[in-house]
């Protein structure tokens, strides 16, 4: 404010450091929530390692399928402004008040008039090692990232460019400026969140492994772009050194991971799922049989469903897994081939592959120092930014919040989860200012067409030469304006640029155009774009078509171009034919209760509620117990030793209970929810047994999870074997006291009944292993396990338990522990791989490491909910990639122990998340839906319950009326897909902007000869 | 015309926004070249291709249709359309046949977005099959009739 200068004014925007997907969703639920955000990346264009992956674990999924969806939203998000080739050079002020400066490198190209057509790239003569493929294939000196970068602005990277002009020469939108200098900038926001992500392992740095020397030795990320069907090789598996096809593939793990000597001592927590993928896309990938060997330590398979991805790896893909650290790699220089060097049963072996896959791990980002200093936050001793296990999303730095791997390495999901964790934590400390900086839109009342004869205008595009080069574009023109209910036609030189806009507003006035199409490239980037411009000249959005004739016409046939014409021409015939049968849909507007419904009152029910709260909502928070708390109660003290859980757990609970916003229901339970997304009602029996009735907006399910009551090794028969939360508690009374002890891993997890890790019983072991060894030294402890899964930096309390004694010991599946009770006296006898011989000790005490299993209350609130179950038990998110928190029903989200076991930070994390996707509909007065939604006609509706049936978001109900049972769509909770509609057996379910008619009418104008 | 030795299939590619609308988006980002045969028909999800679609687009006279969605089993947009979409065309290629229409005229592909390159393959590849099938029986019966 001018008048006076207040350090107390807050500011509701928000400066989001790196744009991967951490970054991304950091922004969008910012945005989404009432907040200007600033997103600055170093690189020309956002989307960071995400975007050069192939698939992603455990599902398979393509990455740019799914991220390139956020980078759209991102990139046309009215609320975020995208700051590329821009670093920190300076932060003042303090939370909530931040003024941070930026030095942005140029790009040499004036943005607002690059329209990204690509035709300077094309014939740009310089070619260029392209990073994006990893140094693997090669671009242009004028160039994008990839293909689907966003912004979609063409750089020059004047290292290479000679400057001969022809760029300049042949950009008609005249927005090459190759003077451009850079620019400073200065931002007000009132928090800082850095997902500045982290650098891959420099493999040279490994030289026995022979990365840099020997070509066909690649690293996990140049293979990410060798498996990729936009790669340098198309998707094929090719080697470097001479484009054969490889037979035998050996994947080597911990490359910079988990070793002392580089100094790396943490483990990069996602390689060895990343290496699994690998293996088996390679597999898929490759015509003929591709042996695919995996050389680790420890196979870290601890996430969601993952443990059964490594079964299915080793089943079904038949990928080979043998645990050895490879020792080195050395090459036959003339055949190319790689010889690994690895020692297998105490012998070294020497085997012959085709290639050599090194998976690197994650380093903090480059120049990260020079951040933390001018940022003003303390590094972790591996300068991954230092967090606490309470406040995992918070620098040193007061207002300054972290997410994805800078806060420690880690996988996509947890990166999601947590970015947006540090939304809310953001958000949090400038709650009042929500919706300060924002701008809406506002467009002129829309225009009744209804009764008007369809009147369309057609707008063709030239797109530069991209479309004009090859399609004969006026004869397109001509030919649209012979086309029924056509009456006007036009080319322009690009249609998506600013100036168009305004005469595609003046042509719609002037020709009293209802229906508009516009013929140039996909809808998928640019429909929004147009749909905004016939709005803003009074047309429903729903009145606008799009046919492209770009990327799907003049680039796929650019040396034919009579017949690219006439293709040209069948499209647009095709879709005016639709575009006459287009209706105007109405986007529903449906009101939003800024209440919200917590089931769960444990760390991520709690964490929860006091987020919500501190964005200003009312919260009821529902615990079946008689006291808040769940499964942090039975915390005794952490692995990393700094925080008390037991203080935190009764500070937490104080803040809650003192919190007028939230009003806590112990004893309780959620008997009934009815509704949708801002309009919930639900019932909770309190424990007078009295049943109160709430209306909410969103619900957040947080039951938790529960310890496993092993039926294994004489559990429960003899209580010198207990369960490691009962060893907590002993140790914490003082009252343990043992010579010897033995600890046996993976009590009921990663068997038949429940295939999937439990992962935090190995952090568990180490940190109880500590505490005894730190009692009393001299006590032996054995912990029997099949992998040890400490992964990220818990690594390094794995490397302190067995410095200072504890005794880790591998089994196998086949070679079970035995506990046994032979006279009175304990007996275990296992298998030493080592030595090769069975092992008896007799321990004073069996610790069994006890899976944490699903509540059993997971199925009741499953069904009330009408959300998913995994085939365990746990909850089934929408995407286990990128909404780990949210079901598909919108409205409804869910954190902690309910998704999957997890250690404390990781809930919190997923917690504060919950809230941040919440606070995306609490923070709206009325919620706009999308206008593509299905109808039910109920003259024809027979009853019959298919859509009911078949729809995956629950948003068709069968309601009675006049004796009739009928189909009725919550408009709120569809999505459009149209699965309904072509299974209803009486035609009874329209789908707006995809009608059976505008479908048909499609189908048969396209099958008409093309006449002009 | 002299249609015998020119004969070019005309073919209907009913497309999903999110995965195969993306696929043939990337094939002309990466100018991968293919023969003009096909029109897209872009849909949201490929559980909207009602059987009928199909129909109506052979009866009018279409030589050859391909349905493309995102891939199995868990790549669909909307949870699990590809599915609705896979046991509706493999129905419906099963009675294809008794309409008089070789069942190797529809296909059904999964295709991703980041496989511009298999879109283009999977085109060229059903024009060279449709080309050695001929025009679409139905459309020489209308011409006999």
């Amino acid at each position: 404010m001018p008048e006076e200068k207040t350090d107390r004014k807050k500011i509701g925007a928000v400066l989001v450091v790196g744009g991967g997907v951490a970054g991304i969703q950091a922004s969008l639920d910012l945005a989404d929530s009432g907040f200007k955000v600033y997103l600055i990346d170093q690189g020309p264009s956002i989307g960071g390692v995400m975007a050069q992956l192939d698939k992603t674990f455990p599902t398979n999924d393509c990455s740019m399928c799914i991220l390139s969806p956020k980078l759209v939203a991102t990139g046309r998000h009215p609320n975020v402004t995208i700051l590329t080739n821009a670093e920190i050079t300076g932060l003042n002020g303090k939370a909530g008040n931040f003024e941070v400066k930026l030095r942005r490198k140029s790009r040499y190209i004036i943005e607002d008039k690059c329209n990204g057509c690509g035709i300077c790239a094309q014939k740009c003569p310089i070619e260029v090692v392209d990073m994006y493929n990893e140094g693997l294939g090669k671009r242009s000196a004028i160039y994008v990232e990839y293909p689907q970068a966003v912004p979609l602005k063409y750089m020059i990277d004047r290292e290479k460019c000679i400057g001969c002009g022809t760029c300049q020469e042949i950009c008609k939108a005249n927005a090459i400026q190759y003077d451009q200098e850079g620019s400073e900038a200065t931002l007000e926001v009132g928090s800082i969140i850095l997902a500045p992500g982290f650098e891959p392992f420099d493999a040279t740095l490994k030289s026995e492994y022979g990365y840099g020397r020997f070509p066909n030795v690649v690293t996990s990320i140049e293979f990410e772009r060798i498996l990729s069907a936009s790669g340098p090789y198309g998707g094929l598996v090719l080697r470097p050194s001479d484009g054969e096809i490889p037979k035998k593939i050996a994947f080597v793990q911990c490359v910079g991971s988990r070793d002392f000597q580089i100094g790396n001592n943490y483990c990069s927590a996602a390689c060895c799922m990343y290496g699994m993928k690998e293996a088996v896309i390679a597999k898929e990938h490759t015509p003929s049989k591709l042996d695919a060997t995996i050389f680790y330590m420890d196979m870290r398979a601890y996430g969601k469903e993952f443990d059964a991805y490594y079964e299915r790896a080793q089943g079904e893909w038949g990928v080979r897994f043998v645990r050895s650290r490879v020792a080195g790699v050395t090459e036959d220089p003339k055949t190319g081939n790689l010889f690994v060097h690895y020692v297998e049963d105490e012998t070294p072996r020497t085997e012959e592959f085709d290639m050599v896959v090194l998976s690197i791990g994650m380093q903090p980002p480059k120049n990260v120092e020079k951040l933390a200093e001018r940022l003003g936050i303390r590094l972790n001793k591996y300068k991954f930014c230092e967090t606490e296990t309470f406040s995992p999303m918070e620098t040193s730095k007061p207002g300054v919040f972290v997410c994805g791997a800078f806060a420690a390495p880690k996988d996509i999901p947890e990166s999601v989860a947590q970015a947006s964790g540090a939304a809310a934590k953001a958000m949090g400390i400038i709650a009042s200012e929500r919706g300060t900086q924002v701008t809406s839109k506002e467009y002129p009342p829309e225009k009744d067409v209804s009764k008007e004869e369809p009147r369309i205008g057609v707008f063709v595009c030239h797109c530069g030469i991209n479309i004009g080069g090859v399609v004969n574009v006026p004869e397109v023109v001509k030919y649209a304006k012979t086309l029924p209910n056509v009456v006007y036609a036009e080319a322009n030189l690009y249609t998506c640029s600013q100036d168009t806009q305004k005469l595609i507003r003046e042509k719609i006035i002037d020709n009293k155009l209802n229906r508009v199409i516009v013929a140039s490239c996909t809808p998928r980037t640019h429909e929004p774009l147009f749909k905004e411009t016939v709005q803003e000249a009074g047309l429903n959005p729903y009145l606008f078509e799009m046919t492209n004739i770009r990327d799907q016409c003049s680039w796929v046939h650019m040396h034919e171009h009579e017949k690219a014409t006439e293709k040209a021409k069948d499209l647009v015939r095709s879709i005016a034919a639709k575009a006459k049968l287009l209706k105007p849909l109405e986007k529903p507007i449906i009101n939003v209760t800024p209440v919200g419904l917590i089931i769960g009152g444990g760390v991520s029910g709690m964490t929860a509620a006091l987020e919500l709260a501190g964005q200003g909502f009312e919260v009821h928070l529902v615990e079946r117990e008689e006291e808040l708390g769940g499964h942090l109660r039975k915390i005794q003290y952490l692995l990393e030793k700094k925080d008390d859980p037991k203080k935190k757990l009764d500070s937490l609970v104080k803040s809650v209970m003192e919190n007028d916003r939230i009003h806590v229901y112990t004893g309780a339970e959620v008997v009934d929810v009815y509704g949708f997304v801002g309009n919930f009602k639900s019932k909770i029996r309190q424990q007078n047994g009295k049943e109160k009735e709430i209306e909410h907006g969103i619900v957040i399910v947080a039951t938790g999870a529960v310890e496993y009551k092993p039926t294994e090794y004489l559990y429960g028969k003899d209580t010198r074997i207990i369960t490691q939360h009962e060893l907590e508690e002993k140790i914490a009374k003082g009252t343990f006291k043992a010579k010897n002890v033995v600890m046996i891993q993976c009590v009921g997890a990663r068997n038949e009944e429940r295939p999937n890790c439990a992962r935090i019983c190995c952090g568990q072991a180490i940190k109880n292993a500590l505490k005894i060894k730190e009692a009393s030294p001299e006590t032996e402890v054995y912990i029997l396990y099949k992998d040890m899964r400490a992964y990220g930096f818990k690594e390094d309390y794995y490397r302190e338990a067995a410095m200072k004694g504890v005794i880790f010991i591998n089994y196998e599946d086949e070679r079970k522990p035995q506990v046994a009770d032979e006279n009175g006296k304990l007996k275990v006898t296992f298998w030493e791989p080592v030595i090769k011989e069975e092992v008896e000790v007799e321990p004073d005490v069996v610790v069994l490491s006890a899976a944490t299993v699903p509540n059993p209350d997971n199925k009741h609130v499953a069904e009330m909910l009408k959300v998913p179950l995994t085939k365990d038990g746990f909850f089934l998110e929408a995407h286990m990639k990128l909404r780990p928190v949210d079901f598909a029903t919108d409205g409804i989200f869910l954190c902690g122990m309910a998704h999957s076991p997890k250690y404390i930070e990781e809930s919190i994390a997923q917690a504060c998340a919950a809230a941040a996707r919440a606070t995306t509909i609490l923070s709206k007065k009325s919620l706009e839906m999308e206008g593509i939604v299905a109808n039910v006609s109920e003259d024809l509706c027979s009853g019959c319950r298919i859509c009911e049936y078949l729809c995956p978001y629950g948003a068709v109900e069968m309601k009675d009326k006049d004796g009739k049972t009928l189909a009725h769509v919550i408009e709120a909770l569809c999505k459009g897909c149209g699965a309904c509609g072509t299974a209803c057996p009486t035609k009874a379910i329209t789908m707006g902007h995809f009608t059976t008619e505008e479908i048909l009418a499609q189908v048969k104008a396209t099958l008409l000869e093309a006449k002009a | 015309m002299s249609d015998e030795k020119k004969f070019e299939p005309k073919i209907i590619g009913f497309l999903c926004n999110w995965c195969s609308y993306a696929a043939a988006d990337l094939a002309g980002v990466s100018r991968i070249q293919y023969p003009p045969n096909i029109i897209i028909i872009r849909v949201m999800c490929s559980g909207r291709i009602d059987p009928s679609f199909i129909l109506e687009a052979f009866k009018d006279g279409a030589d050859g249709v391909l349905v493309a969605g995102c891939h199995l089993p868990s790549d669909c947009h909307y949870i699990s359309g590809n599915f609705k979409a896979l046991r509706r065309v493999t129905l419906l290629k099963k009675v294809l046949r008794d309409f008089g229409i070789e069942p190797e005229r529809l296909r059904l592909e999964w295709l991703s977005a980041s496989e511009g390159d298999r879109f283009a393959a999977i085109v060229r590849d059903m024009v060279e099959e449709i080309k050695k099938l001929g025009p679409n029986p139905l459309k020489a019966k209308e011409v006999e009739a």
